[in-house]
């Protein structure tokens, strides 16, 4: 058994109606002392209203060797771009 | 001073030195903890009860009336003048006794915070408010942890263990009451602490059975901290907080 503790992301809500946003990793035994440590480690500043906690193993991340099938061929189609629009300057979070 | 005034600042006294005191023994972790995330967990109790400090020994300062700041009471007294829980004081030795001696005083501070919400004087009442919330997380923290290492391997419930043999005497005074005291309860100021008592032993007994750990039976310990009588571990601590405002009087930054 492995006397390293598990590694975490950490995922921060700053204010209501905003997503949870990745704010970094730690290490902690499990779920419930993950939350506790990133309330200590990252809501220090009155950052966050909500934590999420998932364990770095249970993420899938795609391949970086697979970036030119994956992404590439988006960057073509300009019509799926919404760049035609003006956005108002009260739309603050888009 | 009179009775009142005098009872009033020995329990400020007592709340403000018992978390100034607790502070400077935490933040002797800082760079030094088991964990980077237990560091800053330590550091970030340690701030907080800086904090309580500060608002306890203003009201202290306050209520004495001979111009005495938070500062001047924390950096210019000497070790008969403090009124911290004797507890408070004693070393980390290791992060067992540390958790053991900070879930012990957090169980204390935040049945005495609760009361203290409704005091009578509307300054206890402010500064036991805005150091509740801190307080309960703190309390939540420290009770998982005892938990979790007095239930843990055979190594971590031997140190946990080994830690409340050597504390738990020093929680004989926890809840003593003399006239002082008695006066601020009658005023409503202050809290009954005598009704405090099987409070704070049902929580702990029910954390420490849950933890697995045996409550040492036959050892009791004399009060010390309301009559300025500390162990030796005060002076030491004292020293290394003070010597620079005793070396270089007035210093600011």
């Amino acid at each position: 058994m492995s006397t390293e503790w598990p590694l975490w992301e950490i995922f921060i809500r700053g204010q209501h109606g905003l997503s949870h946003r990745h704010v970094g990793s730690l290490h902690a035994p499990d779920a419930e002392m993950a939350i506790r440590n990133a309330r200590d480690v990252y809501t220090r500043r009155n950052e966050g209203v909500s934590i999420w906690v998932v364990k770095s193993a249970d993420i899938t991340a795609s391949s970086p060797d697979e970036k030119g099938p994956l992404f590439e061929p988006s960057n073509a189609k300009i019509y799926r771009h919404p760049s035609f629009f003006d956005i108002p300057d009260e739309v603050e979070n888009m | 001073m009179e009775a009142r005034e005098a009872a009033l600042f020995e329990l400020a006294l007592r709340m403000g030195d018992t978390a100034l005191i607790l502070g400077q023994r935490v933040s002797e972790w800082c760079g030094h903890a088991p964990a980077l995330e237990e560091d800053i967990a330590l550091a970030n109790t340690a701030l907080d009860l800086l904090g309580q400090t500060q608002m306890w020994l203003e009201l202290a300062g306050e209520v004495e009336g001979k111009g005495r700041s938070a500062d001047d009471l924390a950096f210019l007294r000497d070790a008969w003048d403090f009124r911290n829980l004797v507890l408070a004081e004693q070393p980390n030795t290791d992060f067992g006794h540390t958790i053991m001696r900070q879930y012990l005083i957090d169980a204390w501070n935040r049945l005495m915070l609760d009361e203290l919400q409704n005091s009578a004087d509307a300054r206890i009442a402010s500064i036991a408010g805005k150091a509740a919330r801190e307080t309960a997380y703190h309390l939540e923290r420290s009770r998982d942890l005892v938990i979790r290492l007095g239930d843990g391997s055979e190594e971590s419930h031997a140190r946990m263990q080994a830690a409340l043999n050597t504390l738990w005497p020093f929680t004989d005074e926890f809840f003593e009451a003399d006239d002082g005291d008695a006066l601020l309860a009658a005023e409503g100021i202050g809290p009954d602490t005598a009704a405090l008592a099987p409070q704070w032993q049902r929580e702990v007994q029910a954390s420490l059975a849950a933890a697995t750990l045996d409550i040492p039976e036959g050892r009791t310990n004399p009060s010390r901290s309301r009559s300025g009588r500390h162990t030796e571990h005060l002076g030491h601590l004292l020293a290394t907080m003070q010597w620079l405002q005793r070396a270089y009087p007035g210093a600011r930054w």
